[in-house]
């Protein structure tokens, strides 16, 4: 699996990458989730029991087990987000999206979790929409970035 | 002394934008790298020590001290880790110095290994800071091709192999032993010190592990002298530190404070005060595993040895504040879920300790809680506190603990037997 290969030449050795690479196969796939073909797959190359790296995979909220949707939507609800009225966001979203956290919607496209802090407390409350994060929102606005995404993926597949 | 500063003078936050390896060189950026490899390690501990500089990332440790412990150490072969696991609720800084000052940071991990005798690391970055863990990628290559890091730094014989490492959403792992776990494949799981990581760390391999903010220290320390960074803070305290300051203010944001300021006067000063006809309740110091104090405990200098006095939790330097229209409660609950969706479930206090406390938080919001609900809440929370395993649960029960001192009549007040139509029909 070339995502194995990378993560192993980057750091020129194999005792540290479990985690590593996990990351990497997930991050490759194009549902966000690490498969049990690709548990198998790992731990064949890296000659280590499947059950450990369960055992790793699981402990871990950023790694799921289950196929995830193309954009991941992770909401903070720590204390400065929750006081800024992340409760309004959230109705929001879900409202939105009709789904609710760990979920996906049925096309696929939208995924939405909670995430611990994303330091972004100068501008909570604050979500992350993949890699980018987004603060000082209000609910209409978290809907707009939702729409922008979903028009964006329509126009790829009219394209 | 307890003035704000005239300028950052460590950060460099003003200008509030991406210092790249040109900039920061124009700005005396790996001139201590030099001076500390020409002068070496002895005389550069030397100066760390002198300055005081303790562990920014919550334990306050001094750094010296920690350095010294590796090179008494007869095994050559030696770790240094950056812990960049920033995941504490209301703190931003690591964050800020990860992507504004990659290279400040990449000076002061690099200056530290030569320090320790360490000659391979690890930048363990959570998950969640994407962009911090691009920036520092490219960083580190960067610096490898300009002969900052890699074999043979500028041209001292010393070499420092240094990798990234991203975390993957655990809290915990900014405890230094799961860390350890976290790189070495398994669960981000703690194991029991001693030994300590300086002893046995890394594959049992002796291992410096130093927070963003106190390695982002050391170059300007080694560049401009102890004395010029003790000219800034107290004398128990010396320097500065990174307040992440959100919530109820004007301003929030980060901003470099040196020591000695108390929290009124940080809130006032930096953060503008309360909003506009609002006073303020409590404070959060320390992040979901701080303390959170009345008004009048803010004349509290922001100093190790005051703080740790009146109970006060400096930690990671998040000051997060509470207006008059805020439950108490509410924000206690909603640390005590994150603390259980962050307990790695390994010992019992912390896992069913908390559990326990949200069921009674649950009780007391819905109205239905009864006196004898909070005393209980008290004694699960000493539970929580003595007994846990780890750092975790045994800082988790503080906002529980200095809440119950604090607030205790805003819990006697949700509690169903305290209200007046209680009273009455017990009378009747």
């Amino acid at each position: 699996m070339t995502a194995i290969k990378e993560v192993v030449n980057w750091f020129g050795k194999k005792e540290a990458l479990l985690l590593q690479v996990i990351l990497a196969v997930q991050d490759a796939d194009p549902q966000n989730h690490l498969s049990e073909e690709a548990v198998n797959e790992i731990s064949r190359e890296m000659n280590i029991s499947r059950s450990r790296v369960y055992s790793t995979a699981s402990f871990y909220s950023e790694i799921s087990l289950k196929p995830r949707g193309i954009h991941i939507i992770r909401i903070c609800t720590n204390a400065p987000c929750e006081n800024a009225n992340k409760a309004s966001i959230l109705a929001a979203i879900k409202q939105e999206l009709g789904i609710k956290i760990g979920q996906t919607t049925a096309d696929g496209l939208f995924s939405l979790e909670s995430v611990n802090c994303l330091g972004a407390c100068y501008m909570s409350p604050a979500i992350k929409i993949d890699d980018a994060v987004y603060g000082d929102l209000t609910p209409e606005a978290a809907v707009a970035i939702i729409r922008d995404l979903r028009k964006e993926y329509q126009d790829e597949q009219n394209a | 002394m307890n003035k704000m500063l005239d300028d950052d003078q460590i950060f460099n936050i003003s200008p509030g934008r991406h210092v790249d390896l040109d900039h920061h060189c124009q700005n005396g950026g790996y001139s201590a790298l030099a001076k500390a490899l020409a002068q070496g390690p002895e005389t550069s501990l030397k100066e760390i020590l002198d300055a005081g500089l303790r562990g920014r990332g919550g334990a306050a440790f001094p750094t010296a001290e920690k350095i010294k412990m590796l090179r008494a150490n007869t095994e050559k072969l030696r770790y240094i880790i950056c812990n960049a696991d920033e995941g504490e609720p209301g703190t931003f800084k690591d964050r800020f110095i990860m992507t504004h000052i990659p290279f400040q940071l990449l000076e002061g991990i690099t200056i530290a290994a030569f320090m320790a005798g360490a000659s391979e690391g690890y930048i363990y970055v959570r998950h969640e800071y994407p962009e911090a863990q691009k920036i520092l990628h490219e960083s580190i290559e960067e610096a490898e091709r300009r002969g900052f890091l890699g074999d043979n730094i500028l041209g001292s014989g010393f070499s420092l192999s240094l990798k990234l490492f991203s975390g993957a959403g655990s809290y915990l792992c900014g405890e230094e032993t799961a860390l350890i776990s976290s790189i070495e494949g398994k669960k981000g799981r703690p194991r029991l010190k001693p030994p300590y990581p300086t002893q046995a760390g890394l594959w049992q391999k002796p291992t410096l592990i130093n927070n963003v903010e106190t390695l982002a220290n050391i170059p300007k320390i080694i560049e401009k002298s102890a004395s010029w960074y003790r000219s800034f803070g107290t004398p128990d305290s010396p320097g500065t530190k990174l307040i992440s300051l959100s919530g109820d203010v004007q301003n929030r944001g980060l901003f470099e404070v040196p020591f000695g300021m108390t929290f009124a006067q940080i809130i006032n000063e930096y953060g503008g005060g309360a909003k506009t006809g609002k006073a303020i309740k409590a404070v959060n110091i320390g992040g979901a595993s701080g303390v959170l104090i009345p008004p009048e405990m803010l004349f509290t200098p922001l100093e190790y040895l005051a703080c740790a006095k009146t109970g006060i939790t400096i930690g990671s330097g998040a000051i997060f504040v509470l207006d008059d229209t805020r439950s108490i409660l509410s924000n206690v609950q909603n640390r005590l879920r994150f603390f259980l969706h962050e307990s790695c479930g390994k010992c019992t206090p912390c896992r069913e300790g908390l559990r326990q406390a949200n069921l009674i938080l649950d009780r007391l919001l819905a109205g239905e809680a009864v006196r004898q609900d909070v005393s209980t809440l008290e004694r699960y929370t000493r539970a929580i506190q003595e007994a846990s395993f780890c750092g975790l649960g045994q800082a988790a029960g503080n906002s529980l603990r200095s809440s119950l001192a604090y607030y205790r009549d805003e819990y006697l007040a949700s509690c169903r037997d305290n209200k007046p139509s209680f009273i009455e029909e017990e009378t009747a």
